[in-house]
């Protein structure tokens, strides 16, 4: 049954085809049945290969053909499968076809009903290929085409242009990382000689000393690449925008599966990385720094999506932390379970959004625990679950991370500060956003209620990010074992205690209304930083200020066509001279008697020479 | 010795009536000027022993040409309005520029001449010589210089006449109108 | 009458100053007739110097260049004003400057 792995992203490709060419003749519940139905036939082989696996663990490699046979370079279009391809499978196709089944309701008003699906079904087999290639020009195939597809996607209502220049935005900022990815791809082929990714490690390991400068350069240009498709410091300013596109595109795209494709790369990549410890040091130094920063902003955001959207990039922050210390399994386990329970709180607020005719900004909601109990009870479980509270699937990954963030070597203990940080700011906006918009006074009313194509995937992601936590990821063959010496217990209850506080806090402050932050609003100084965390610590204005500004001057100034009047110089000045010799033909006596008379004294001063 | 002084006399005379010549706003007066440096050199001529030639000077350059000159000064009835016109077109900005251009050649032109040396003249060659050179050895420069003036004349007669543009029929209108 | 003592030097000076002072007039005057003028004073200079020449050499050779000049000199004068005459009948002044029509 394995051999059907490479019906899995063929499927959903196929689809999108045809629903890009027929999709405007067929109706609306073809368009659903078929965007759908792909997607869960694809989950439904994988669920079946994974079943298979689980009893029998054997690595399978299926290749399909070459791609192409450069000199000694022939990578071939063939897919690898193993625990880590399967724990990424099924969360795209899985987390995937809930989603698609969710769009159905959620985009059912819209006129571009087809092309939706159509890009969506391409970004799923983009995002398969990508997680299931075997070699580094595979996955960057892949890599591109998830990058097309959310640009297509995030302007999806093009007819507003400030979609298009989010979409614009996200895939240009994406790029750069894309090509710093390209350029560490260059760099890995020309020392090494091969693309294959399981060639790579050994090799590797027998050309380069641990510590070296090349293992450094080729893991920091890869690390550029994956920090721009996951929204990490310095290139997240695309992810707040790509708001702009429908939700569930943002629950499917930039929650549970592109932006989690950097952390897919580095932990396919882990054999180099761990050749190079300064460069894992700084991808821990990367994720921590990012998930504080993000966090700060989103407890001053107010509008719904965007709160979710720094929530995400701090996540994946957390999850870059756990492999820079080399927990890679505690990372890709909190892929997972971020995957569950962030795509449950997106089309949890997709829900709100519907139903209360695209309202946004979650002070202007309130009290929608009673009119929507089953979104009430999908951001309950999900917040919790993001504030890692006990029990929740976040629970178990999120303190997996701080435990070996704890043991790593020199500044361990202060990345588990840090995440600790973070992991309170966590649960103050998570619950922030709970308490805001379900309880206390009804400021909108919601005119429509959740359908059964809602609220089944929302329950089935509830349930997912419940109990997700208890799955055990079968990637032990893939990774180093991680090693546990037993830190003293105060950790894990520290751990443990530092959610806990945090919703008490958010609820004294939002809910209970007993802790009141007036007094300390009023400061200036308090203010002043509200607006600077409001606005994402001031990156977009440096980038603007550094980048766009003199780009825009260059192009302005360019517009006299320099290099054009340059040339001209050379016309102007031959124009010129002909001015110039054709005055002397003026046809004036006198001006050639003065030329005579000059040219006498010429011939003279020879003749006196010579003689 | 007188005649040395009387050599340097007659040069400076030359000179300062040339100069005079030149730069005179009417043309008669710019002509008398020009007929007194002719004499002058014709004095020259006297003293270093060319007799023929200033006599020659005299009557036919100073005496034919210039008289020419004078009658169609005169013919071109220029007046009043003439010197005026003159007096404009002699402002400063034009003659700096040719004056220092003249400056060069000069001194090129005396760079050049420095070489040459000796008395000018070892005795009078007189009319006798020549007319033996020029019947002898030149006798072809005759008839050259003969036909060169019959084109002169020629030229001279067909160029002045007044209907020489009746074929133009604006220009036969014109004249009649000024007639 | 015996040879004049005076270097060779002083009548060729006297000569080229004549020819300055000539072409000078040549380049600074408009009227057509004082240019024709600057123009004898020229052919003078040139005359006085293969007179000199000649009598420095004891020949009469100078003296028939001069008659050659002459002659020229006459020529040149009774065309050029007859052309002079034309020239005020169509142009009605004696401005060089109207005679460009070879610019270009």
């Amino acid at each position: 049954m394995i051999e059907l792995i490479g019906l899995v992203p063929l499927i959903p490709l196929v689809s999108s085809i045809i629903l890009m060419v027929f999709g405007a003749k067929l109706s609306r519940l073809s368009i659903g049945v078929i965007g759908v139905g792909s997607v869960g036939i694809a989950a439904l082989i994988t669920a079946k290969i994974g079943a298979e696996f689980l009893i029998n663990p054997e690595i399978y490699t299926l290749s399909l053909w070459t791609w192409m046979q450069v000199g000694s370079f022939s990578p071939g279009v063939s897919f690898y499968f193993d625990g880590l391809t399967l724990v990424m499978m099924s969360v795209i196709t899985g987390v995937g076809f809930l989603i698609h089944l969710f769009s159905t309701e959620f985009m059912e008003e819209d006129s571009s009903y087809a092309r939706y699906f159509s890009y969506l079904n391409m970004f799923v087999a983009a995002m398969l290929i990508l997680v299931m290639a075997d070699n580094l020009l595979l996955l960057y195939l892949g890599w591109e085409g998830v990058g097309v597809c959310s640009y297509l996607l995030v302007g999806f209502w093009y007819q507003n242009s400030s979609n298009g220049y989010a979409a614009r935005k996200a895939f240009i900022v994406t790029r750069i990382g894309d090509t710093l990815m390209a350029v560490g791809l260059f760099l890995l082929f020309t020392e090494l000689g091969t693309l294959d990714i399981q060639s790579i490690g050994d090799i590797a390991k027998n050309k380069w000393q641990v510590g070296d400068n090349m293992p450094l350069i080729v893991c920091l240009l890869i690390l550029g690449g994956a920090v721009g498709k996951s929204a990490q410091l310095p290139l997240h300013t695309w992810l707040p925008d790509a708001m702009a596109g429908p939700t569930p595109v943002s629950a499917l795209i930039h929650a549970a599966t592109m932006v989690t494709a950097g952390v897919y790369l580095i932990a396919r990549t882990h054999e180099l990385f761990l050749l190079s410890p300064i460069a894992m040091t700084i991808v821990a130094i990367v994720g921590l720094a990012t998930s504080l920063m993000a966090a700060f902003t989103a407890l001053t955001q107010h509008d719904i999506k965007r709160i979710l959207a720094y929530s995400t990039i701090s996540q994946i922050g957390y999850m870059f932390l756990a492999l820079g210390v080399g927990a890679w399994t505690a990372g890709i386990f909190h892929l997972m379970t971020h995957a569950f329970f962030k795509a449950l709180l997106f089309l949890g607020s997709g829900a709100i959004i519907h139903c209360l005719h695209h309202e946004h900004n979650i002070f202007k909601m309130g009290g929608l625990r009673t009119r929507m109990p089953v979104t009430f009870w999908s951001f309950m479980i999900g917040s919790a679950a993001l504030a890692a509270l006990p029990m929740t699937s976040g629970f178990f990954s999120k303190d997996l991370i701080l435990l070996q963030a704890y043991q790593a070597e020199g500044i361990g203990p202060w990345l588990w500060f840090g995440g600790l940080v973070g992991a309170l700011l966590t649960a103050i906006y998570s619950f922030r956003l709970v308490f805001v918009v379900f309880f206390g006074q009804i400021n909108t009313e919601p005119d429509k209620t959740t359908g059964w194509r809602m609220s089944i995937p929302l329950s089935l992601l509830c349930f997912l990010a419940l109990l997700g936590g208890w799955i055990i990821i079968p990637v032990n063959q893939v990774f180093p074992p991680a090693i546990f010496k037993h830190p003293s217990h105060w950790i894990e209850y520290i751990s443990i205690a530092v959610p806990i506080i945090g919703v008490i806090i958010a609820y004294l402050v939002f809910l209970g209304k007993q802790l009141n932050l007036r007094f300390f609003l009023d400061i200036a100084f308090i203010q002043k930083l509200q607006r600077f965390w409001f606005s994402g610590w001031g990156i977009d204005w440096l980038y603007d200020q550094i980048l766009v500004k003199p780009y825009y001057n260059i192009a302005k100034s360019l517009k006299q066509e320099p290099v054009d009047n340059f040339y001209g110089f050379i016309v102007n000045v031959s124009q010129a001279l002909n001015r110039w010799l054709s005055s002397g033909q003026s046809g004036q006596m006198r001006r050639y008697i003065t030329s005579m008379v000059f040219g006498l004294i010429v011939v003279l001063i020879i003749l006196a020479g010579t003689l | 010795m007188l005649e040395i002084s009387l050599f340097y006399v007659a040069a400076t005379v030359a000179l300062i009536s040339t100069i005079f010549a030149m730069t005179r706003i009417n043309a008669i007066h710019a002509l008398i000027y020009l007929i007194v440096s002719l004499l002058a050199v014709a004095v020259i001529f006297y003293l270093i022993g060319a007799p023929f030639v200033a006599a020659l000077e005299i009557v036919i350059y100073a005496g034919a040409i210039m008289v020419l000159f004078v009658f169609v000064i005169m013919m071109l009835n220029l007046g009043a309005k003439g010197d005026a016109r003159e007096k404009k077109w002699m402002s400063p900005s034009v003659w700096v520029g040719p004056a220092l251009l003249a400056f060069i050649l000069f001194v090129v032109l005396l760079y050049v001449i420095s070489s040459a040396e000796g008395p000018v003249s070892t005795g009078v060659v007189g009319a006798k010589q020549v007319g033996l050179s020029l019947f002898g050895p030149y006798v072809l420069a005759v008839e050259i210089a003969s036909m060169l003036l019959l084109a002169g004349l020629v030229g001279s007669f067909h160029l002045g006449r007044r209907y020489l543009d009746r074929y133009n029929p604006n220009e036969l209108k014109s004249e009649q109108e000024n007639k | 009458m015996e040879g004049l003592n005076i270097p060779l030097n002083h009548i060729l000076l006297i000569s080229s100053l004549l020819f300055v002072i000539g072409m000078l007039g040549l380049m600074i005057r408009r009227n057509i007739i004082f240019i024709l003028m600057s123009l004898e004073v020229m052919l003078n200079s040139a005359a006085l110097a293969f007179v000199a020449a000649g009598a420095h050499w004891g020949q009469p050779d100078g003296q028939i260049v001069f008659m050659l000049i002459l002659s020229i000199a006459a020529a040149e004068v009774a065309v050029g004003l007859s052309l002079v005459l034309q020239v005020q009948r169509r142009f009605k002044s004696l401005d060089m400057d109207n005679l460009d029509g070879m610019s270009g």
